[in-house]
């Protein structure tokens, strides 16, 4: 088993390598860099910009050498120094201003997967175990819509609703005297208050796509021998369902969790531009605009890190729990 | 071993399957007696309703399934009061499938071993985690306690290095193994009634033989009385003493395995004789194999009269495709359906 | 006893002979080609055939928009700002009965609030006709005509009817909806070709040649997975310059929608390729000898070609989806283009989107053609292999 984690691990490693390329290159696909387009800016505000502080700017951020050495200054110092660059706009270095945010959006994607299994898989294996009846052609109908309805547009009915009905503003992940307010236990209860309209948001798309993969899944599963076998043995049906079937049903879950991490903080990212919340997605989307390179870039090579790991998580559940694969590896 | 007590009735089975292109009469009318002890061959083509019947006397059949007529009795033996041992029958068919009482016959009274040992064992758990659950669901032990049982078992039945394999999953096990493990599983609770369902369709020659061997030298040791299902006459001559031949959901000859082999009557009967190779006989040049004329028909339309008189060689027309043949007596508990022995 | 064990004694099962007798007439069965099969096993997915209805009414408005909108889509009512979807009436305040009219609608200011509130004045009726005359446009970028499916007879600065109410700037969003169908919609489609396209010569090269560039093509489709699609599709499309026109946008686009799609489409297409590889009827042409090409064409490229439609209609939604994401957060197409995710950063500002909810039914039309394309694409893989599951 260890020996199978670390080859994993020693896999990863050049994916990361080639994925930080791609991420600086797409970062630098732009025609222009930050300063053209801060200049541009203060332009059409009227501002006299001097050709020679532009360049003395471009001279201290090195925009002006080649590309490669600028991918190479930069990933150097992330993993000799864990210095990710200097964020243009913010006039900050990159890493004050990522680990908050990053850790909400962690928080935020993990909450909701959490939730989302809670509900879809009790769903799920009823569906399966009543198919056609009426609850589960209910459901059925329900996880379609779910399925189909984008995160960011449930995001913008919720706040139409919450404020023409209830007259809340539902954006945002902390009220407004936590805003700026250092981490306190009291932030943390803030923060939760304020976490379930997005989870619920989130949750919905990956619940639903959840209740119709173990509905699936399962009713492959319920028509196996094995489960006969079991109903033969004289088990109950309820403990013969979760026992069996269910076990095997799930596993897809286990080796899908990578992929519906990367796939909600996806979805994720525009539901809080939407919600404004504090994550990753409105911040990169200001660095994007703005052309902050070293923020975005990093902001791009994190998240998909953060995918990585998550198939690697996966795929260590997924050996762990199934036999099969446990022998392979 | 006394035989002449009754363990099993099946009175005019009929499980259909109800579905949209059309019902299909899986079993439609069977009768059959089982003693304690005895060991009854079940034969017939392919989709002639050998494992509905078998499903239907567990109540497991499985939707859009269901028994739409006809009644099973099951002769338990109890312990009384006083510390005698007394039958007492139940109706299978009056129970409740799922409900506590069917639940605790299943596995413990009648116990299966089904057709594919490969798919019959749940790959995410260990074989032994599957019998010692068999067994604490039956029976008042420890863990501890069953897991000495699941083993003795494995012992019994030939499994190699029992108290070791008990840990393994299926998939580290061998085809026979498997079958091996169902076996020991089917056994663990020590059923009056062991109903094989084809156990070894799924294994090369040689583990057949030897499944067989140790199915037989059980019964031997264990005293119960076997329903062996399978379309091998071979395996029947070996095993068995009774033998019911089925056709399209329907028993058309019962006997004892010699009257069976040496005076067939029942057409159908003797077209599957004939359709086995013999060891004796010397193949000539060009001799091939009879096979029996037709195909099983479609099960949604059902011929009328005798369903085999589309295939059927001496079928009578005018006779055999209008009305349903009797069931009559030709000899001593050798009984046939045909118009032929009227 | 008189046979032998282990001579393998078992009953024939399925090569009885099927025998001539069993010809009779009942025994004649219809065998139809399977595009039939096909297109009865889809007709039995009730859900699939009504959406298919629906998905040809939104192509059809897409195509036909100038017809089917009664105003173009840049035109603003400056005394209609903000105003709720017009009340179709078939009665008046009299109580008799008309054929479908809207009445005059006055416009005041609520002296608190500023707004503007709109009422019917119900002395002056409008009715609804169709086919009327209006803005000159071109149908189908050939035929100059000037008729509409419907509107009002009177001039527009005296009224306009707003089936959807009108924006901000008074323009009707139910035009605008039907212009915006045309890049919403084609824009899934034209994806989804592209992807097609890259997916079946990516996919079939790493299916059918194995190997090496097998590996290599896997390993490239992982890592552009790794990286979460809609960051990505971010991340590419803020690098389309801000000054290139709407034409090239809206390519750029679907390049970079494409870009992550394919992948899908390699994945089914490098699995039906390596089953259908070891398939009798691939080995025999080769035997016979017909040159790879034409191993390819001619024997698996038709017999996947359902799965293949399947999984495009299944991915269609995704394009549209990612589509009126970026254009929302203002990354995707800008105005002047229209589509339905333009149409939607109207309704970013929470306020506005209290003062005037229809600017969300852009949403309520992508759900629909997301849901349709769901369900049309289950239909679709039923039909095409009712076994797959
Ligand atoms: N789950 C089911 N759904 C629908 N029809 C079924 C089902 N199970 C069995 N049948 C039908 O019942 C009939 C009898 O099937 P059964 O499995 O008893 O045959 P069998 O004699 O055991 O054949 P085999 O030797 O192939 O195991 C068949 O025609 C089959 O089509
Ligand atoms: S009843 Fe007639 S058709 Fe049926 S087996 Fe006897 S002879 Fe043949
Ligand atoms: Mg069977």
């Amino acid at each position: 088993m260890l020996g199978y984690v670390l080859r994993r691990i020693s896999i990863m490693v050049p994916t990361l390598l080639i994925i930080s390329i791609i991420s600086f290159v797409i970062i630098q696909l732009p025609p222009g860099d930050y300063l053209t387009s801060y200049a541009a800016q203060l332009r059409t505000m009227g501002d006299i910009v001097q050709q020679e502080e532009i360049d003395a700017l471009r001279q201290r951020y090195g925009l002006g050498q080649p590309v490669y050495v600028q991918y190479f200054k930069w990933i150097t110092g992330i993993l000799l120094r864990g210095d990710w660059g200097q964020s243009m706009e913010w006039q900050k270095p990159v890493r004050d201003l990522i680990w908050e945010r990053l850790a909400l959006t962690m928080v935020l994607s993990g909450v909701s997967i959490l939730v989302s299994w809670f509900v879809a898989i009790p769903i799920g294996v009823y569906s399966a175990t009543h198919q056609y009846s009426i609850p589960d052609y209910i459901l059925s109908i329900i996880s379609f819509v779910g399925v189909g309805t984008p995160g960011f547009m449930l995001a913008l009915v919720i706040m139409y609703v919450a404020m023409t009905a209830f007259g809340l503003n539902v954006g945002g992940l902390f009220s407004q005297e936590y805003l700026a307010a250092p981490w306190s236990w009291a932030k943390v209860v803030d923060m939760l208050k304020h976490l379930w309209i997005p989870v619920l948001i989130i949750a919905l798309g990956s619940t639903a796509g959840s209740i119709r993969t173990t509905r699936a899944n399962l009713l492959d599963e319920l028509n196996k021998p094995y489960v006969e076998t079991a109903r033969a043995k004289g088990l109950p049906e309820g403990r013969l369902v979760w026992k069996y079937p269910v076990r095997v049903a799930l596993n897809p879950f286990f080796s899908t969790v990578g992929w519906s991490l990367a796939n909600l903080i996806s979805g994720e990212t525009l539901v809080s531009v939407v919600l404004s919340l504090q994550t990753i997605g409105p911040m990169m989307l200001r660095a994007l605009t703005s052309q902050d390179m070293y923020l975005a870039g990093s902001f791009l090579l994190l998240l998909s890190t953060m995918t990585v790991l998550g198939t690697l998580v996966s795929d260590i559940l997924l050996a762990w729990v199934d036999p099969r694969i446990r022998m392979e590896a | 071993m006394a035989t002449d007590q009754l363990l099993l009735e099946v009175k005019d089975l009929k499980t259909y399957f109800f579905l949209e292109e059309g019902t299909v009469r899986a079993v439609d009318g069977v009768d059959m007696v089982i003693r304690r002890g005895q060991a009854l061959g079940v034969v017939g083509e392919s989709g002639c309703g050998k494992s509905v019947t078998a499903r239907s006397i567990l109540r497991i059949v499985p939707r859009p399934g269901r028994i739409v007529q006809g009644e099973i009795t099951l002769h338990r033996m109890r312990e009384s009061k006083n510390g005698r041992t007394v039958t007492e029958a139940v109706r299978l068919t009056d129970l409740d499938p799922m409900g506590v009482e069917m639940r605790s016959i299943r596995g413990a009274e009648i116990a299966l071993v089904p057709q594919e040992p490969m798919m019959s064992l749940s790959p995410v758990h260990t074989l032994g985690n599957q019998i010692i659950e068999a067994i604490m669901l039956h029976q008042r032990v420890t863990k501890a306690e069953a897991r000495e049982r699941a083993i003795h078992m494995l012992d019994l039945v030939g499994m190699p290095r029992p108290s070791r394999t008990i840990d393994r999953y299926p998939h580290e096990l061998s085809g026979g193994m498997r079958q091996r493990g169902m076996i020991a599983m089917a056994l663990c609770c020590h059923p009056s009634l062991l109903i094989a369902d084809e156990p070894t369709t799924a294994l090369d020659v040689t583990t057949e033989a030897q499944i067989l061997k140790l199915i037989r030298g059980l019964r031997q040791e264990l005293g119960m009385a076997i329903m062996y299902i399978t379309h091998n006459l071979g395996v029947v001559a070996q095993t068995t003493e009774d033998v019911i031949v089925m056709y399209m959901g329907k028993v058309v000859e019962e006997a004892d395995v010699d009257s069976l082999f040496h005076d067939p009557k029942h057409p159908y009967t003797r077209a599957l004789l004939r359709s086995i190779p013999r060891l004796g006989q010397r193949t000539r040049e060009r001799q091939r194999l009879e096979s029996i004329r037709g195909s099983v028909p479609d099960p949604y339309a059902l011929p009328k009269g005798c369903s085999f008189h589309p295939r059927c060689a001496q079928a009578i027309r005018g006779v055999c495709d209008r009305e349903e043949p009797p069931y009559v007596e030709v000899g001593p508990a050798h009984k046939v359906r045909c118009v032929l022995y009227c | 006893m008189a046979t032998s064990p282990e001579a393998g004694s078992s009953l024939p099962q399925n090569d009885l002979e099927v025998a001539e007798e069993l010809k009779g007439e009942e025994e004649k069965i219809y065998v139809a080609p399977p595009w039939r099969l096909m297109w009865w096993r889809f007709r039995r997915h009730r859900m699939a055939v009504v959406s298919a209805v629906v998905l040809a009414v939104f192509y059809l408005v897409a195509i036909f928009c100038e017809f089917v909108a009664p105003y173009n889509p840049e035109q603003f009512f400056i005394k209609y700002k903000m105003a709720p979807p017009s009340r179709i009436h078939l009665r008046d305040a009299e109580g008799n009965w008309h054929l479908p009219f809207v009445y005059r609608i006055e416009r005041s200011r609520d002296e608190q609030t500023m707004r503007s509130l709109f009422v019917e004045d119900t002395s002056t009726r409008y009715p609804i006709r169709f086919l009327v005359r209006g803005d000159e446009y071109k149908l189908l970028g050939l035929f100059k005509t000037n008729v509409h499916l419907f509107g009002l007879t009177v001039s527009r600065d005296e009224q306009g009817i707003f089936l959807l109410g009108a924006d901000r700037m008074g323009r009707d969003l139910f035009s605008r909806l039907c212009y915006g169908a045309r890049l919403s919609l084609s824009i899934g489609l034209v994806g989804v070709f592209l992807s097609l396209i890259l997916g079946v010569i990516l996919g079939g090269l790493s299916g059918y040649y194995g190997g090496t560039l097998d590996v290599i093509i896997q390993r490239v489709i992982e890592l552009i997975r790794t990286i979460p699609s809609i960051p990505l599709w971010m991340a590419l499309s803020a690098a389309l310059p801000p000054d290139w026109p709407v034409v090239r946008v809206y390519f750029g686009i679907t390049v970079i929608l494409s870009l992550i799609g394919w992948t899908w489409m390699a994945r089914v297409v490098r699995g039906r390729f390596l089953a259908l590889r070891e398939e009798d009827f691939v080995l025999a042409a080769r035997l016979v000898g017909s040159s790879e090409m034409r191993i390819i064409l001619r024997h698996m490229v038709p017999s996947f070609l359902s799965y293949i439609i399947a999984s495009l209609t299944i991915a269609i939604p995704n394009m549209i989806l990612g589509e009126t994401g970026l254009s929302f957060i203002g990354l995707g197409l800008r105005p002047p283009a229209i589509s339905w995710g333009v149409l939607l950063q109207e309704a970013q500002n929470v306020r506005s989107l209290a003062l005037c909810p229809w600017v969300l039914t852009p949403a309520l039309a992508v759900i629909i053609a997301v849901l349709a394309f769901n369900f049309v694409g289950d239909g679709l893989r039923d039909a095409a292999d009712p076994y797959a599951r």
